[in-house]
């Protein structure tokens, strides 16, 4: 929310009463019943445009002029979704040249970018001209600004979908990671274009290999790790890829690495080795690896969650 | 018996600021401008705290006249939320009933002649006046109504025009569009099958009015654990909500995987602040407090009840409830009233309610008998449903106002002739489709929320 008055916006403004080409419009003003609640202190310009917008859609008029004041209406709330939807009601009818709309959307989404609106109607447009060329650069731009914007994120995602646009993806987001290796986003995304490539043992190999290098590097990381996690999880029968994972952990440990997410890791790890294990000494020492791991999360590592690791052990045990 | 919770450490509690390995990135390092931020007001906390040891105050009075005053006007920087009015009412009204805080008749009879403003012919509620329904405000004005609860509230619903408004958004492959034409993702789902639950909709019309909406549902889940708001997006906090509450109330639990959810949800506290993040290696916001802080109860419920040998280990909730309100009330309070998400933030509605429900939720999510409070015993807020996030008692009126209706109905279609079967039958629909949803809940949250009788 912020308080920037429209004045700042758009200088030369002339109020609709005084406009000779709209003297034939009555503005029909906002019914809030006699006792309103919630009333919002409009500004004397927004109060007026939406008036002259409730005329206009009263009288379902679909005209060059109607489509300036959805313009007019859309930079005071680019949130008004039914402005937004009897705009496309517009372009519909009048026939107008979409590209021209799209422009139109660079400049608004550049200063709205955290608005469902903007972007779903990037999308309608983006559909009817069936041609996905400028949505690439476009949340490109937008991500520059805000590399965890979501919604860039998902219009990316449906353009890249719906266009099969995957080949350069993987490189992209290899660019975002470097830039940030913390860039949640950015990872899942990664993970988005490897489940639609397939997770084939040649691509699991090189991608197990990515990560871990990657969290040998700044290895309180959770979005590598979670990214692991997810790799390993379509490592079901691969032992090759399981064991690489497993030594890897293992390492790490040996070498005195005591981080949160790997001690999370290990715990799991020695839980498949617990269950499955039948020899009674084997499963002891198991229990024991898991315990000391849980107990120094609880007490130490990971306080704030302790209640979690202690239940984590009370499970394990009664099984 | 009252428990008073005690707060952490502060000084010890710098070891567990964030730690980036030296490889500073933009991410590590608006965290760590934000750890120094709340750090400030620990430490100015710890000093006054030693002056007054009853310093750790919720501001109720201050709190209280904010949202009185934001019932009848908002300033002009709410224009950007005029076609989210029902959420302003909403937002204000469940803050409110955290804070036991009731507003006159007169001003709730303003608010049902202000819903039905915004209420569509067709059915639905628009943002405002003249508006196009739009699923976000029809939840926000079905929850102010059912909170209101009177009979007038509840007509004011209108029950068959909403449920009409319902099918014109539903798509074909169980996933809602936020407005007809509008945009889909996780929350139109939650919306939808939110209302439907509240007005009690017939068990035949609920299963062909979300037939697939389960699969759908469950597809959101990523390979972190948490939902994003449709196939293939990041895991993100409100619509990890809205996914878990959604496969509640549709008693779909069993198609998700509920440990990875259980293990991102709790992830999601700082360990530091104290309070959640929305997204992994995001900043705290202290609206998570109930989007992620209700997540957690929900899922151990749901995990008690698939396995009821470890059901009693299950009980007690995992996240830290202390740290929570700690966060909330040391560092998201304006001393002139209304909350915020995280300190150097203005105030508004939207993180008011959220922070509120939230601190609710960390205070009576293990059992409502014995809460939990941080600070002053006077900090004790009322329960909220964790899957409606109104009052409970809010629900369950609601639920019996529209039992009622339908078999009257019911009767009355019967032309007038008085039909036992039919009514007990119609009763019994009723209690299936609601202990599905309670009996998730029950070993969570024994009193407040059990619905069956």
């Amino acid at each position: 929310m912020s308080d920037n008055s429209d004045d700042e916006l758009m200088p030369d403004w002339i109020p609709y009463s005084h406009r000779p080409e709209w003297s034939d419009v009555t503005p029909l003003a906002q019914d809030d019943g006699p006792y309103p609640v919630v009333q919002i202190a409009y500004s004397e310009k927004f109060s007026e445009v939406y008036d002259y917008f409730r005329a206009i859609l009263a009288a379902n008029e679909k005209s060059e002029r109607a489509l300036k004041l959805t313009q007019d209406a859309l930079q005071l709330n680019p949130a008004n979704y039914t402005v937004w939807q009897y705009r496309r009601e517009i372009l519909k009818d009048l026939k107008k040249d979409l590209h021209m709309e799209l422009e139109y959307l660079d400049n608004i989404i550049e200063n709205n970018t955290k608005n469902y609106q903007v972007w779903h109607h990037r999308r309608v447009i983006v559909d009817q001209l069936n041609d996905p060329i400028r949505e690439l650069p476009l949340t490109e731009n937008v991500l520059k600004m805000d590399p965890k914007n979501y919604h860039a994120w998902q219009h990316r995602q449906y353009a890249i979908k719906k266009f099969n646009l995957y080949d350069d993806e993987l490189a992209y987001v290899d660019r975002l990671i470097t830039e940030d290796i913390r860039n949640n986003s950015a990872w899942n995304q990664r993970f988005f274009v490897l489940k639609h490539f397939g997770f084939t043992s040649e691509i699991l190999g090189r991608e197990l290999q990515y990560t871990t290098t990657r969290i040998k590097r700044v290895p309180n990381n959770e979005s590598a790790w979670n990214f692991l996690r997810g790799l390993l999880s379509q490592c079901e029968g691969a032992i090759d890829q399981s064991s690489y994972v497993n030594d890897f952990c293992e390492e790490l440990y040996e070498s005195g690495g005591r981080f949160v997410f790997l001690l999370a890791f290990l715990i799991d790890l020695n839980e498949r080795r617990y269950m499955q294990c039948e020899e009674e000494s084997k499963k002891a020492e198991f229990y024991k690896k898991i315990e000391h791991m849980c107990t120094i999360l609880s007490t130490d590592h990971d306080s704030i969650r302790q209640n979690y690791w202690q239940y984590m052990l009370q499970r394990i045990r009664s099984n | 018996m009252t428990q008073n919770g005690d707060f952490r450490d502060f000084t010890a509690l710098k070891k567990e600021k964030f730690n980036d390995d030296n490889f500073a990135t933009i991410t590590s390092i608006e965290q760590r401008t934000t750890e120094n931020a709340i750090e400030k007001c620990f430490d100015r906390f710890e000093q006054l705290q030693a002056l007054n040891a009853h310093t750790a105050k919720l501001y109720r009075d201050e709190h209280c006249r904010y949202l009185s005053k934001y019932i009848e006007r908002l300033p002009q920087s709410y224009e950007c939320l005029d076609c989210s009015r029902p959420w302003n009412v909403y937002w204000i009204l469940n803050a409110a009933s955290c804070l036991n805080h009731t507003f006159p008749e007169k001003i709730q009879n303003n608010i049902i002649d202000f819903l039905i403003k915004c209420r569509n012919p067709k059915g639905g509620f628009a943002g405002g006046p003249g508006q196009y329904p739009h699923l976000a405000p029809t939840y926000a004005a079905v929850n102010s109504l059912c909170i209101i609860g009177t009979k007038r509230a509840y007509e004011a619903i209108d029950k068959d025009s909403l449920i009409n408004f319902l099918w014109s958004v539903r798509a074909p492959d169980g996933s809602f569009q936020m407005h007809v034409d509008g945009e889909v993702d996780v929350r139109g789902a939650y919306c939808a099958i939110s209302c439907a639950k509240l007005v009690n909709i017939s068990e035949e019309v609920e299963k062909e009015l979300f037939k697939n909406t389960v699969e759908w549902v469950a597809s959101c889940q990523t390979y972190e654990g948490g939902f994003g708001g449709a196939p293939d997006l990041e895991a993100h906090g409100g619509y990890a909500f809205c996914g878990i509450a959604s496969l509640v109330m549709l008693g779909g639990t069993h198609c998700f995987n509920s440990e990875m959810f259980l293990r991102w949800s709790l992830y999601r506290q700082m360990r530091f602040e104290g309070g959640f993040q929305g997204r992994t290696n995001k900043l705290v916001d202290g609206c998570y407090s109930f989007w992620v802080g209700a997540c957690i109860p929900i899922v151990q419920a749901i995990m008690a009840k698939e396995n009821i040998y470890d059901a009693h280990l299950l009980k007690k909730p995992f996240f830290d409830r202390r740290a929570l309100q700690e966060y909330i009330l040391l560092c998201c309070q304006k001393p002139n009233g209304g909350l915020i998400d995280k300190p150097g933030k203005p105030q508004d509605l939207y993180h008011t309610c959220y922070t509120l429900s939230g601190v609710s939720i960390a205070q009576h999510c293990e059992n409502s008998m014995s809460p939990l409070i941080l600070g002053c015993l006077t900090n004790e807020l009322l329960p909220v449903h964790p899957i409606h996030n109104i009052p409970p008692m809010a629900v369950v009126k609601a639920y019996m106002y529209f039992n009622q209706l339908s078999s009257e109905q019911a009767m009355s279609n019967d032309g007038g002739r008085t039909s036992s079967s039919r009514e007990a039958s119609s009763e019994t629909t009723t209690a299936t489709t609601t202990s599905s949803m309670s009996e998730e809940l029950s070993s969570s949250f024994d009193g407040g929320v059990s619905i069956s009788n």
